[in-house]
């Protein structure tokens, strides 16, 4: 079937299988490698990307749900230039270590910080309760969203 | 610790030992290039998938592959017995404890007649597409004879099934350490209070956030070399045991590590896909790659603990610890990975955590089972047994009616700086764990919580406070190599590290050791430009690649910086001397004369006339017509380093919870660590390295459990069923250290990679223990779900506030 979509504001048109998941389409046929597949159960949520604005787990969704959608992965938040204030807070600390859930604790720290401007800690730690990480044990990770919230 | 406290340069581009740094790898991961395994794009490759046991315990009486071959795409299935001619040799194993003869099974990375676990792979298929190899899985057909299955090491010890025919028991090995079993004896007959728990360490998945994922790449010049990229913690051991299994020459085989997603000792070993991979691209003369799917993670990947832990102790009437003993069965699944048989006999000379104990017994009885083989997880033997010990003293303390930080403190090895030979005759490097407890406590606020816990006891409510603490010490620093050999081990764990001066006065810095997470890029520039005093962003550091790094063993055994780190340090040294004996030359001054300092020499008292390192770099490359007569044209040197001693980090971690006691319900609400691995390089990568190690020994004591049924079926492989805590099941913690350097090293590091998941998981449980004392609750086994503990709850009431844990 044909899928026309936008990633990262450019144009796609392809002809997939149906069964194609929106995180192969992005990894495989665009190469768009910086979405991770960490589970196959909706749990780990590295593979968030953002659909008209909304994060999804790209892993759980197939490419075919969003004909005519504009979508946003990890590459497009920044591209080369600056990177975007939750990006910078979790540099600044130290929210990364292995940095395999780091696409995916950004795009969903970016889709909750649009949803709610001024989080609380307990916000952002249940915010962000579909996305895991094994490395930083989320003290830095919730220090950084929250030091983004104030930008 | 704020972002505005860190200052990345001095000015001049220098940074320091100890000063907070960000870490220059962010920038690639934040944007999303950073390449893992699966990412690298290699044309050409194809995709392989795994046919796995279903049954624990089975026959192969066939396996019917026809259907998968005919499918579109596909273009080669092979079983165990069709492959057994790629392998050449064997994958040894490279603990084996000490005097104990090891009874091991043979294995291949395919099995062939028999199946040992739900998970071992049985055959494989090959096509072009990882739609078509998945297709392709689905079409094999395998016909099992289906064989009692033994799920538990209990099971086990009793062979009443025995697992490898030819070895005529499950048992694997037992072995004993008993400095003076006479004492133990008498410390028992004497004692005025005895304290005896059963511990069940359970089956946990290390369950790093990238599974595994392997290429092999023929070179497609026909040389016959081979690069295989792998997300492991040791490329270079991994080739030396592939070049063994397949029988490969060692000079023909690259590994790459790319960015690795966390190991936590998971990737501290060899896989049968990554053998798998090489000799099928050696057959098909083709690049073959293959991606770990999550749910086939959690039984092809080693599993981490698996012990079952009984442990005594005696004390005099005032709570002087005279003995203990303990007797424990390890669970290493179905056969020995490398370090499998090692790592319940890791833990048995710290037994005696960090209390002065003065007698000892330990006994190791490790059996197989039919689960998935266990091996190093984050901590790997240290977190086992500091958890018996510190529970044990909490069992104590409440057979006493004694605050156990006061018996803790009654019973703590003091102060030392150089060196405490322990009873186990251990040479601790230097500790002060009085510190770390009484830092902890404070920190706490210990004093107002019991408090406010009589208050609410004396008040009733359902709502049960509970604090829980624990000190511990472990071993680091891997390793000496005769002290390595002489508890078993097969090999030696030196470091190794290069420093390169080129013309230009930048340098290239690389060591055996490679990262997966841990920040050693930050870290190697940082001890560089603070040793030679050259900047930072001029310190470029080459990692994770055979080709480029000199022979490391592995990353793990949080070792990298004490053992790496201080090869490292060794080799600025000897670039220092090198250069300096230079600048005496040019300067025209003894030696003796010449100062280093931020990166130029000078002759003492005449500042002026000084050259800076950087510039004596280009001299030694291609002015080499002034050096002094048989100075080798260069400013490299290198290292080779094995270490004098191991270290041992230590710390006091406490945990405050509330249990509500109608639930099982526990929350984790306020969680303490004071660690201290010795001089801090870089304190920011201290405390996230604490920060996730205290989650996953959280995740321990409260969450995870990789369950099995009575068949050996797993009950939680995929993360829907095996719960990894998010941020939500966490509270922010309350992160100190202490600093007592360690002798063992030139750079007075201990190691800091495990140690939060060392103390982190005995505190959370003492704590629900402490909580729930008033309703007769002595003991809770882990993961402490509501369930379990509504389960200890009614026991306990049911009981009638009698002793009902064990």
């Amino acid at each position: 079937m044909r899928l026309e979509v936008t990633v990262n504001d450019t144009p796609y048109a392809n002809e997939i299988e149906p069964r194609t998941l929106l995180v192969h389409y992005l990894r495989e046929v665009l190469g768009l490698t910086g979405t991770k597949i960490g589970c196959d159960t909706s749990s780990c949520g590295a593979c968030t990307v953002l659909v008209d604005g909304e994060s999804v787990k790209s892993c759980t969704a197939f490419a075919a749900q969003f004909n005519g959608a504009v979508i946003t992965t990890i590459e497009g938040l920044a591209g080369t230039g600056d990177l975007t204030r939750v990006q910078q807070a979790f540099h600044e600390h130290h929210a990364l270590q292995c940095g395999f859930c780091t696409a995916g604790m950004v795009m969903a720290a970016t889709s909750l910080l649009d949803e709610i401007p001024n989080p609380t800690e307990a916000d952002v730690r249940e915010g962000l309760e579909g996305n895991l990480c094994r490395c930083t044990g989320y003290q830095n990770i919730v220090k950084a969203v929250l030091a983004a919230a104030e930008r | 610790m704020t972002a505005t406290e860190i200052t990345p340069t001095d000015g001049k581009g220098l940074v320091k030992f100890g000063q907070p740094l960000l870490r220059r790898e962010d920038d690639p991961i934040l944007r999303g290039r950073a390449r893992f395994t699966d990412d690298i794009p290699v044309p050409g490759a194809l995709y392989m998938e795994v046919v796995r046991s279903s049954h624990a315990h089975a026959r192969i009486v066939s396996i019917d592959t026809s259907g998968a071959k005919a499918m579109p795409g596909v273009v080669a299935v092979y079983t165990g017995g069709e492959l057994a001619e790629d392998w050449k040799g064997e994958t040894p194993v490279l603990i084996q404890p000490d005097p104990a003869p090891l009874l091991a099974p043979k294995w291949t990375p395919v099995a062939t007649d028999k199946a040992n676990y739900v998970g071992e792979p049985i055959a494989v298929v090959l096509a072009e597409t990882r739609a078509q190899a998945a297709d392709a899985l689905e079409a094999i057909i395998v016909d099992y004879d289906v064989l009692p299955a033994v799920a538990t090491p209990e099971d086990a010890y009793t062979d009443r099934v025995v697992i490898h025919e030819d070895l005529g028991t499950n048992k694997a090995y037992t072995w004993e350490l008993a400095i003076t079993p006479e004492s133990v004896e008498a410390a028992f007959a004497e004692a005025a209070y005895t304290v005896k728990q059963r511990h069940i360490q359970q089956r946990c998945l290390p369950a790093p956030m990238e599974t595994r994922a392997v290429c092999a790449v023929p070179d497609p010049t026909g040389t016959g070399n081979f690069t295989l990229y792998s997300s492991t913690q040791m490329v270079h051991l991994l080739r030396t045991l592939l070049a063994l299994r397949l029988g490969m020459p060692e000079q023909k085989l690259r590994v790459v590590a790319p960015n690795v997603g966390g190991g936590f000792g998971s990737k501290l070993q060899t896989y049968p896909e990554e053998s798998l991979c090489l000799a099928l691209a050696r057959r098909l003369e083709r690049p073959v790659r293959w991606v770990e799917d999550r749910s086939e993670c959690g039984v092809a990947m080693i599993h981490g603990r698996g012990q079952v832990q009984d442990i005594e102790l005696a004390a005099t009437a005032d709570g002087k610890i005279t003995a203990v003993r303990v007797h424990l069965i390890g669970d290493l699944g179905a056969h020995c990975k490398l370090f499998t048989p090692g790592i319940p006999v890791l833990g048995g000379p710290f037994y005696h955590g960090t209390y002065d104990i003065p007698a000892i017994a330990v006994t190791v009885t490790s059996v197989y089972t039919n689960l998935p083989p266990t091996d190093a997880y984050r901590g790997a033997g240290r977190p086992e047994a500091t958890y018996a010990i510190e529970r044990a003293v909490d069992g104590l303390a409440a057979v006493m009616n004694m605050d156990p930080a006061e018996l803790r403190r009654r019973n703590l090895i003091g102060p030392f700086e150089n060196g405490h030979q322990t009873v186990c005759m251990v040479p601790l490097d230097s500790g002060q764990y009085e510190l770390a407890l009484n830092r902890a406590l404070e920190l706490v606020g210990y004093e107002a919580f019991r408090k406010e816990q009589a208050e609410r006891r004396a008040a009733g409510s359902t709502k049960h406070l509970g604090v829980g603490m624990a000190s511990y010490v472990e071993v680091c620093g891997y390793a000496p190599s005769r002290m390595m050999a002489a508890g078993g081990g097969k090999f030696a764990l030196w470091g190794t590290s290069v420093v390169r001066f080129l013309p230009t006065g930048k340098v290239l810095v690389t060591t055996g050791s490679h990262p997966h997470g841990q920040g050693h890029e930050t870290s190697w520039a940082q001890i560089v430009s603070d040793r030679l005093g050259v900047p930072f962003e001029d310190v470029e550091v080459l990692l994770n690649d055979t080709a480029i790094a000199p022979y490391g063993v592995l990353t793990g055994g949080s070792r990298s910086l004490s053992v790496e780190g201080a090869a490292l340090a060794v080799t600025c040294d000897k670039v220092i001397a090198k250069a300096k004996t230079l600048a005496a030359h040019l300067l025209e001054a003894a030696e003796d004369d010449i100062v280093f300092d931020s990166g130029s020499f000078a002759v003492k008292g005449t500042p002026a006339r000084s050259l800076p390192i950087t510039d004596l770099a280009y001299t030694l490359s291609f002015d080499a017509h002034l050096l002094p007569e048989g100075m080798e044209p260069n400013l490299s040197a290198e290292t080779t380093w094995d270490p004098p001693n191991f270290t041992f980090p230590f710390g006091a971690h406490i945990a405050v919870v509330e249990v509500d006691e109608e639930t099982g319900g526990v929350e984790l609400k306020q969680f303490v660590a004071v660690d201290d691995c010795g001089n801090q390089l870089n304190p920011v990568l201290v405390e996230g390295q604490v920060a996730g190690g205290l989650v996953q020994g959280i995740g321990q004591a409260l969450f995870e459990h990789a369950a099995y049924d009575a068949d050996g079926n797993p009950l939680s492989p995929t993360l829907a069923d095996y719960l990894v805590p998010s941020a939500a099941e966490v509270p922010s913690f309350t992160l100190d250290s202490t600093v007592t350097p360690s002798p063992s090293n030139p750079l007075g590091t201990k190691g800091v990679g495990e140690a939060g998941a060392i103390g982190s998981t005995p505190a959370v449980i003492n704590a629900i223990v402490d909580a729930l004392l008033p309703l007769g609750v002595t003991n809770v086994t882990m993961p402490a779900s509501p369930m379990t503990v509504w389960r200890a709850i009614q026991a306990a009431k049911a009981a009638n506030g009698k002793e009902t844990g064990r």
